[in-house]
């Protein structure tokens, strides 16, 4: 059993009117000091074997293929230990 | 000579699909209903993707459905030629699988915008466009939160260039979609994609802010009955 982490995020050139959202709201809430904020996603992927390169090649597919839209987002992939 | 068939797909959360049916039917197709678990096209002439939240919108708008049994016989036959248009969540599938550039991204402003929307027709060279003019205006009804559309420099360069982009916003970009794009059409002009709703715009009986939504119609009742 591993757990192998996705996070995708929205490439940076691609507007993120969320994280915006957010970025304004914080000064409201008394966070000073905070230029920006983008919002992402992050799956938590759990696999029956070792996070071995076979297994790791195969998240990569899954995660632009699926979790991923490649044509707007941006993914990092990554073993939790 | 037989009515053309147009296939209207219903995934889980599809709502516009009965709309879609009866303004094929007005138009004078026989609208067949086409369910996404199925792998079967049933010979239908074109395919119309209609709005909705399929899957409800996990993920992504669209990135689910575009995994269903039934897109895959929909992908190759539109690359092969099929007419397909897609509104709304239909464009958002026909972006997550490619048949079209690009992708639909949250609206600028975050909010869901549901409004009459004037639109100008850039192309009438498409397969359910023919009925219009260049440059003509028309008003549609458009009904989304994430309708932003977003593609790189070099792609939006190409569809300007190759006149492919279909309809473009008027009177103020409702959800900031770069160039005021709303709707685009594939290499080959078979497969288009728009937010705005030609469906909703077909009959005077419903509080339709126009009729204009029956071109789309008309336009591949022609060319499928011309073919």
């Amino acid at each position: 059993m591993a757990r192998v982490i996705v996070d995708v995020m929205l490439k940076p050139e691609i507007l993120d009117p969320q994280g915006q959202a957010i970025a304004r709201a914080l000064p409201r809430l008394g966070f000073s000091g905070v230029s920006d904020v983008r919002q992402g996603k992050r799956f938590e992927v759990e696999i029956d074997g070792p996070a071995d390169e076979a297994a790791l090649s195969d998240v990569r597919k899954m995660a632009e293929t699926l979790l991923a839209n490649t044509v707007i987002e941006d993914f990092t992939i990554h073993v939790e230990s | 000579m037989s009515a053309a068939r147009v296939g209207v797909v219903t995934f889980p959360g599809t709502l516009d699909d009965q709309d879609a049916a009866r303004a094929v039917r007005l138009a004078g197709a026989e609208a067949v209903p086409l369910w996404h678990a199925e792998r079967d096209l049933k010979g239908v002439d074109a395919v119309f993707l209609p709005g909705g939240f399929s899957y409800g919108d996990y993920l992504r708008c669209g990135a689910i459905s575009r995994f269903a049994p039934l897109m895959e016989e929909i992908v190759p036959a539109a690359r092969a030629g099929l007419p397909v248009l897609g509104t709304c969540n239909g464009f958002q599938i026909l972006c997550e699988a490619h048949l079209l550039p690009g992708a639909l991204t949250r609206n600028q402003g975050l909010h869901y915008i549901c409004r009459d929307q004037r639109i100008r027709v850039e192309s009438a060279d498409t397969a359910w466009t023919a009925e219009f003019e260049r440059g003509q205006e028309i008003v549609l009804p458009i009904k989304h939160g994430e309708g932003r559309y977003v593609a790189d420099a070099e792609t939006l360069e190409t569809l300007e260039s190759e006149g492919r982009v279909v309809f473009r916003y008027m009177g103020g970009n409702p959800n900031g979609s770069l160039n005021d794009i709303a709707g685009i059409t594939s290499e080959a002009g078979n497969v288009v994609g728009l937010m705005p709703h030609p469906e909703h715009a077909v009959e005077d009986l419903t509080g339709a802010p126009s009729v204009d939504g029956r071109g789309f119609f008309t336009s591949i009742l022609k060319k499928l009955v011309n073919a």
